[in-house]
């Protein structure tokens, strides 16, 4: 059971607290676009093993909703960022890079 | 509303708490709740809810206590503001006129949940056979709130003193009966005998 | 009787114990096992095998026992496959054997055995194939009754268990030397300790095997300094009968603690520990091999270590002459322990060619034969125990070899080496690595468990990590201290404290002993005692191509269940790798899984029994609810009034009755469970507006407008009526069990699609207690309230509110109806609403005030054709498929749901849609979920959503979804009412009563 760091308010809290909220930066297409737009919005996601950007919220605790990088197989979580941040922060970036080039 | 009769509000009731209990366990009588949701960095908001409240703005997951009041930090947005029942539509209003055009929600939910208090030196042990949190003395103390669950419960944890130790539990009123029988069980002395 | 006449380091001679295993009395004494008290008894068959029921007896002296599984208690308290060597004795204890019948020692069962040729690995694979029906009707059904361990209790478990949450820096299982020491380091490097022990004392095999001088003290004096100074240190907590029986992911740690089985001490029987460690130090020492010889199954041939255990730990000899057989020195220790107590040792066997050193001169010295180069051939004795044993030469490197003498014994105590307990390390991911040297799988630091940070957050100390002697365990306990507290960032003290200890020579492993003529097929050969796994199965699983120690395990059983590798796996790999012609880690090792040892299903559950099994919420009305003969129904958590029964009246009976009540006079609802949440800002009305179909955005301050809202699916997911309050507010109401999930579906879109709008949201459901009064006289008995609200239908018509006070109680009422009367839905406070309802009750009963149950509610609703989502929609539903249109906004340029309404299966014809149907009989009410049949009767058009026997219209309705419903108005469709009766009912407008609306809108 994962031990998630919350950026929003701060704690280590177990999973459990937690609700997983799929793949992270999925951009809405507006009410004009293709049904091959809308259906790759509603159901294409990625399955890697291996790094995932995803989104979480802290359903027991603070409420909000977040940002994680995380290895499927591993665990391994490279970092947490908030909710309205588009793309992971360089430094997770960076830190993906440094865990994965082995 | 001058009119309403304040007398009629009724508190939860509750079953009498088992005597072999090794934490003193209580249901807490009613008291206003007004949930404040805005701009904490807000200098508008921040000096509102300081007058109305006299407490400061709480640090992340921190309380902060003047007289009755005490004022929660519930999440990055959000604070809960507690006091006297019988005052929480004036303090409401007065949070909105000193608001003035702020963006910001207070709202009043004194009615909407159960509040329950532990207290004794087996109290962080009873609280920790449900709530997955680290209630061990230097890592949560007076002045610490966590929102997290107890058993599947949502719930509020507030330290509001040490030696004794005294918590201050709180979760949504339909729950409440749920949450004080499961107290009840986990404050059961046998099952705190040997911890601590 | 086979107790020493002294000796005996737990017990206490001074209180006997009584106690019933299969119905005869028995006496131990205090600090026995069960396992030591009746071996002290000279009972050494306790239980039958799993597959051919062969008589068996204790092996071993801990966790790791394969054989004395026994039933303990009875009734309630019955509980199955309990380790006898776990049991800590006490007054009373019962228990008796299991899988034998009709008695342990008449085990019709054993039939099996003999026909054991005919039951090789995968037997049942191959034989119980064809027919398949025999399967089910014949096969299963017999061989669940020969087969399986003990019968699950069939009475509630009267005893308490519970969970308890911990956390430190660094837990340290196994109270052992390498233990004691890595939690002395951690604590006074500062970290917080837990160490946790497995059983119910500290110093694990030094208390037996003390012939080292650790720091220049005996071990044992050693032993009682460390605790001495850890019970001092206030950041390091013992915690003994407890074992850590799982590491998971990111150092969560699970401990299972027997806190009563002793039947000492009150509170939960047993507590399951959910700890969050940052480090773990698995100081689980190690499990002896047992070795595979012919006949090694039984009752009497036990782990060498495990002998000497009885012997210095509980004054037992298992064997009044006992024959050692070893591959090292350690058995030796076996044999000494034996004649220091004054019992004879036949023989020691050893598999090396030359042994030699102090362990191996001192039973020389004793008198006690040293047989090299020599196996057990063969045991010889019957279902009470060994009776002698034939010695083979194990010079000629042949599975089939002449046997030898013949020495008569009554107990074999095999010393086969040792196995590191990895179980914590491989739990989390950790690999394991074949030393061939110390012919173990010891962990491999190159590939730790990792946390989330990608550190390893276990290390293995001692014996665990694979040190054998005293001084490389400490020197292993100390690194891994070192290891774990750097890793968090502190530091241990890396001084190892000074050893003498007894110089060993090398072992030498031996995975088969041979033997003469057929046995040495292995046939005979036990490698899994609990599974009975022979030699000759894994052999036949190779020759049948099963590679993969993984299939291996699957195909034969190996290692399964509750054994999870800890006695059988090595043996059992060295076998395969042989039988493949491969090396040992070419081979491979299977996975170890938590838990280590089995938990009770009690310690799963904890106090989350009974009353606390599941969270139900009711509303501040609920004890009213009850004093009026209230059933409850189950509306997500929430437990809602179904009907209120009066007097002896049936359940249709309380129906009708209340139904009634509201078309004709006035009915009250406790309706506080529907969702409230409160919604504000300035782009409040903009968001709203996304998040329903319909326009929200235009709603009046005072007005009510009903809503519908969709996924971006475009499928209908909640509904509910909206008010605005003021310019920036607004109140929408969610289904009764939706208004988490809404609230939080408002939440996500805002936090993390729209962060740019500045709203802000609240769920206030539980501030308010909320009854609709519904009926004729619904207005008359508001009226007759000392109240501030004009409820004419002029000042306040259908769907709109007002707030007021009415007799002291401050109250916002809303002209919404879900039963289309004429109806109020007044809040108020929570804390008042017994007050309301209480007052709604004496101020009208001459206008024949009562309360109606949800179950009526629905008659009324459906009887105006109004939808339930979650009755008329199963996430496949849009709004235009129930009829709804109207209530999807055209003018919108977005909302949730919009684009996906545009989608071509979406917007074809042939789309199911709501209808109304009336059966040609009107007495005839359909079942729910029926299905509509086509013309042809060949395929299923429709499904019925909603049915009941109106008593308003005296007669059935229903609604259903059908493909195209909306065109087939007045056509007649067949529904299946089971597998032999149809029903004919003729499709028709969704709307039964009161079409116009009259009746509401007064």
């Amino acid at each position: 059971m994962l031990l998630i760091h919350c950026p929003c308010c701060g704690v280590e809290a177990e999973e459990t607290e937690f609700a997983a909220g799929g793949e992270a930066h999925i951009t809405r297409p507006g009410p004009d676009c293709s049904d091959a737009e809308w259906s790759t919005y509603l159901f294409d996601r990625k399955n890697p093993r291996g790094v995932h950007l995803e989104r979480w919220r802290h359903a027991f605790g603070c409420g909000k909703w977040f940002h994680m990088a995380r290895h499927t197989y591993t665990l391994e979580i490279y970092g947490v960022y908030k909710a309205d941040e588009l793309t992971p922060p360089q430094a997770i970036l960076d830190r993906i890079a440094e865990r994965t080039s082995a | 509303m001058s009119n309403v009769n304040k007398a009629l509000a009724r508190a939860p009731g509750y079953s009498t708490a088992a005597d072999a209990l090794g934490v003193q366990l209580e249901a807490m009588p009613l008291r206003a709740m007004i949930t404040i949701r805005g701009d904490l960095a807000d200098a508008t908001l921040v000096n509102a809810v300081e007058a109305v409240s006299g407490c400061t703005i709480p640090a992340v997951r921190k309380a902060t206590f003047a007289g009755e009041n005490s004022l929660l930090w519930m999440s990055p947005d959000e604070l809960m503001l507690f006091g006297s029942y019988t005052e929480a539509d004036d303090l409401v209003t007065s949070l909105n006129d000193k608001a003035g055009g702020a963006h910001m929600l207070a709202v009043n939910v004194s009615d909407a949940r159960a509040v329950f208090r532990l207290s004794g030196e087996k109290a962080r042990y009873a609280l920790g056979k449900g709530a997955p949190i680290d209630l061990a003395r230097g890592h949560f103390g007076a002045g610490d709130i966590r929102r997290t669950r107890i058993a599947t419960v949502a719930t509020g944890i507030v330290m509001t003193a040490e030696m004794p130790d005294t918590f201050e539990v709180f979760c949504f009123r339909s729950y409440g009966t749920y949450l004080w029988n499961w107290l009840i069980s986990a404050c059961d002395k046998d099952a705190l005998s040997d911890l601590g | 009787m086979t107790r020493l006449a002294e000796g005996g380091s737990l017990i206490d001679r001074t209180k006997s114990v009584s106690f019933k295993f299969d119905g005869k009395t028995y006496q131990g004494f205090a600090g026995d096992t069960l396992a030591s008290a009746m071996l002290a008894n000279g009972v050494k068959l306790v239980n039958r095998s799993y597959k051919y029921h062969r008589p068996r007896g204790v092996v071993t002296s801990g966790p790791e026992e394969p054989n004395a599984l026994v039933n303990l208690g009875s009734g309630p308290t019955h509980e199955p496959n309990v380790r006898m060597t776990q049991v800590p004795l006490f007054e009373g204890l019962e228990a008796t054997s299991q899988n034998r019948f009709p008695s342990l020692s008449t085990d019709v069962g054993v039939l099996n055995a003999l026909a054991s040729k005919l039951y090789p690995a995968g037997f049942y694979y191959k034989t119980f194939i064809h027919p398949r029906v025999a399967w089910k009707h014949l096969f299963e059904p017999v061989i669940r009754n020969i087969a399986g361990l003990g019968r699950a209790p069939t009475e509630a478990d009267p005893d308490t268990y519970e969970h308890q949450y911990a956390f430190c820096d660094v837990l340290v299982a196994g109270g052992g030397i390498a233990g004691l020491l890595a939690a002395r380091k951690a604590g006074e490097a500062g970290a917080r300790v837990m160490l946790v022990e497995q059983t119910e004392r500290l110093g694990g095999r030094m208390l037996v095997d003390d012939d080292a001088e650790i720091d220049g003290k005996s071990a044992v004096a050693w032993v009682a300094e460390q605790i001495i100074a850890l019970e001092a240190m206030e950041n390091v907590t013992i915690r003994l009968n407890t074992c850590a029986s799982a590491a998971y992911d990111h150092g969560y740690t699970m401990l299972y603690e027997r806190r009563t089985d002793d039947r000492k001490g009150a509170g939960p029987r047993h507590r399951l520990w959910r700890v969050r460690t940052k480090q773990i130090i698995a100081a689980t020492g190690m499990i002896e091999r047992p070795i595979a010889f012919y006949g090694n199954d039984m009752p009497g041939v036990m782990l060498a270590s495990a002998v000497r255990d009885y012997v210095k730990l509980w004054g037992v000899s298992p064997g009044k002459n006992t024959v050692v057989y070893t591959v090292g020195d350690d058995g030796y220790r076996t044999a000494l322990a034996l004649n220091a107590a004054g019992y004879k040792v036949a023989a020691v066997l050893d598999v090396r060619e030359d042994p030699i050193g102090l362990l191996v001169e001192q039973v020389r010295a004793a008198g006690i034969k040293v047989m090299p180069a020599t196996g057990v051939g063969k045991v010889v004795g019957s279902k009470s125990g060994v009776s002698s044993i034939k010695t083979v030469s194990l010079m000629s490197g042949q599975d089939d070899t002449p046997l030898g003498d013949t020495i008569e014994c009554d107990c074999v105590a095999m010393a086969g080496g040792w196995s590191p307990v990895v179980h914590l390390y491989s739990h989390s991911g950790g690999k394991v690595i074949w030393d061939a040297k110390l012919a173990m799988y010891r962990p491999d630091a190159q590939f730790r468990p990792t946390d989330g940070s990608g550190e390893g957050f276990v290390y293995a100390a001692g014996g665990a990590n694979g040190a054998l002697q005293t001084e490389a365990v400490l020197k292993s306990s100390s690194e891994a201290a070192c290891g774990a507290l750097s890793t968090i960032g502190m530091k241990a003290d890396a001084t190892v404290p000074g050893v003498i200890a007894v110089a060993e020579q090398p072992m030498q492993p031996i995975w088969f002993t041979p033997t003469e003529g057929k046995a040495a097929y292995g046939g005979k050969h036990f490698l899994d005692y609990q599974n009975d796994v022979t030699v000759a199965d894994i052999r036949l699983a190779a020759r049948e191509g099963y590679e993969s120690v993984e299939h291996a395990k699957r195909y034969t059983t190996l290692g399964m269940a509750t054994d999870q590798g800890k006695l059988s796996n090595i043996n059992g790999h060295a076998i395969l790798a042989d039988a493949l012609g491969k090396a040992m880690p070419d081979v491979g090792t299977t996975t170890f899984r938590p838990p280590y040892t089995p938990i009770s299903m009690g310690s799963i559950a904890g106090r989350e029994k009974g009353i606390l099994f599941k969270p139900v919420r009711e509303t501040v009305m609920h004890d009213w609810h009850a004093s009026q003969n209230a059933e409850f129904e189950p509306v997500g958590d929430w437990r809602r009034p179904y009907r209120y029964q009066q007097g002896n009246e049936g359940r249709e009976a309380s129906i009708h009755r209340e139904i009634a009540r509201v078309r004709e006079a006035v009915g009250l609802l406790d309706a506080s469970t529907l969702g409230k949440i409160i919604v504000k800002g300035p782009d409040a009305g903009k968001f709203l507006d996304m998040m329903y179909t319909n326009m929200m955005s235009g709603l009046k301050i005072g007005k009510c407008r009903y809503g519908l809202m969709c996924n971006d699916n475009g499928f209908l997911m909640d509904d509910g009526v909206v008010a605005r309050l003021d310019d920036e507010t607004f109140l929408c109401h969610t289904t009764s069990g939706g208004s988490d999930r809404v609230h939080a579906w408002m939440e996500e879109w805002l936090q993390t699609e729209w962060f740019d709008l500045k709203v802000y949201t609240a769920n206030v459901t539980e501030q308010w207690a909320q009854f609709a009064v519904a009926g004729p006289n619904a207005r008359k008995l508001l009226e007759r309230f000392d109240g501030d609200i004009d409820l004419s239908g002029d000042a306040l018509p259908f769907m709109s509110f007002a707030d007021g006070v009415l007799d002291g109680l401050p109250v916002r009422i809303f002209r919404i109806s879900f039963s289309g009367e004429l109806s109020f839905e007044v809040a108020t406070p929570a804390s008042y609403g017994l007050a309301l309802l209480e007052m709604l009750i004496s101020k009208g009963g001459d206008l024949g005030v009562g309360p109606y149950g949800t179950e009526a509610l629905h008659v009324l609703r459906a009887e105006k054709g109004f939808i339930v989502v979650g009755d008329e929609t199963d996430g496949t539903v849009t709004p235009h498929d129930v009829g709804m249109s109207w209530a999807v906004s055209k003018k919108k340029e977005d909302f949730i749901g919009k684009r996906a309404m545009m989608r071509s299966d979406l917007t074809r014809e042939g789309r199911k849609q709501l209808v109304g149907l009336l059966t040609t009989d009107p007495k005839t009410v359909l079942p729910d979920g029926a299905h509509a049949m086509s013309a042809d009767g060949k395929r299923a058009i429709g499904h019925v959503t909603s049915t009941y026997y109106s008593p308003t219209l005296k007669r059935s309705i229903a609604m259903a979804l059908i493909e195209g419903g909306q065109s087939m108005m007045g056509q007649t469709v067949t529904i299946g009412i089971d597998a032999k009766t149809d029903a004919q009912a003729v499709i028709a407008s969704p709307v039964f009563y009161d079409e116009e609306g009259a009746r509401q809108n007064v």
